[in-house]
């Protein structure tokens, strides 16, 4: 079972760059055409600075860094195991191309059901732009699979 | 797109539906790529099936990022307030996924006037993957 002293713990503090080339990517990988989200022109057009992050893009801020699979490891979590339970964002300013974000993350919550067979992490995250604007909120909850351990 | 407004909208409406194509495992490379998340029980068969599943899955945020794609479908992403899910199902290779949802509130939050949407992704045998709502600000 995972130590519940890890509740209250802050994560490493990470930086993100939002990259184009990336930003490209991800609406090739999601099946987005819409030029606002590929073609830097008609972005602007449509009133953004640049290309605009899509709403589930900055889950790339943790990944990139590692937070979350390095603190699975840390605890003991194979990634095998792990199933993604929920997952909120709450914006507050459109992040878009350019942008270098700042991650603040902590562990919410750890707790387990079935006896123990599925246990649960939750992250929050506080997303700030680098004059010290928040511009978005996250919450993950990650549910890991205890193979060995049955409910009763 | 024409943009909806707080007063054209009805509790009950439906939003149009958004379909995608079938999952494959190209799809879940690229994804595994573009947003960073390489654990390998979505890209590799081997590590896959020695984690005691029969195939590799779509990561869940593939799903999330098309019901994404089909809330600012119906209006701009810079009206997205709020956006939460809660993941049911796996999404395997070969799922053809829908994306839908309805207006359920009307109301008024931090001086703005705001819709709750009730949003999920089904696939084509009518199998909840993910659910959850949105908070999105109208004019």
């Amino acid at each position: 079972m995972i130590d519940t002293k890890h509740i209250g713990r802050q994560l490493a503090t990470t930086f993100f760059e939002v990259e184009k080339g990336r930003l490209r990517f991800f609406a090739k990988a999601t099946g987005e055409t819409r030029p606002e989200y590929i073609d830097e022109a008609a972005a602007k057009a449509a009133g953004y600075r640049s290309l605009p992050v899509p709403p589930t893009f900055l889950m790339g801020a943790d990944l990139d860094a590692g937070i979350m699979f390095t603190l699975l490891d840390e605890l003991g979590v194979p990634i095998g195991n792990i199933l993604h339970g929920e997952q909120s964002f709450t914006y507050h300013a459109q992040v878009c191309a350019g942008d270098v974000l700042k991650v603040e993350s902590r562990i919410a919550d750890i707790y387990h059901k079935k006896g123990g067979a599925l246990e649960f992490i939750v992250k929050d995250s506080v997303i700030t732009d680098l004059n010290g604007v928040k511009v978005m909120e996250a919450r993950s909850v990650i549910v890991a699979r205890n193979p060995k351990e049955k409910s009763a | 797109m024409s943009v909806p407004t707080f007063d054209q909208v009805k509790v009950g409406d439906e939003l149009p539906a958004l379909k995608l194509p079938r999952v494959t495992r190209t799809t879940l490379a690229l994804f595994a790529g573009a947003s960073g998340d390489h654990n390998p029980v979505h890209i590799d068969l081997d590590f896959a099936k020695a984690a005691g599943m029969p195939d590799v899955f779509a990561h869940g945020m593939l799903p999330m990022a098309y019901l994404g794609r089909f809330l600012t479908n119906w209006a701009p992403q810079t009206q997205l307030r709020q956006y939460a899910v809660r993941f049911s199902a796996i999404t395997p290779i070969g799922a053809k996924l829908t994306c839908g949802g309805k207006v359920v509130e009307k109301l008024e939050r931090n001086g703005e006037r705001v819709v709750k949407l009730e949003i999920g992704v089904v696939d084509d045998k009518g199998e909840l993957k993910l659910s959850g709502d949105a908070l999105v600000a109208l004019k």
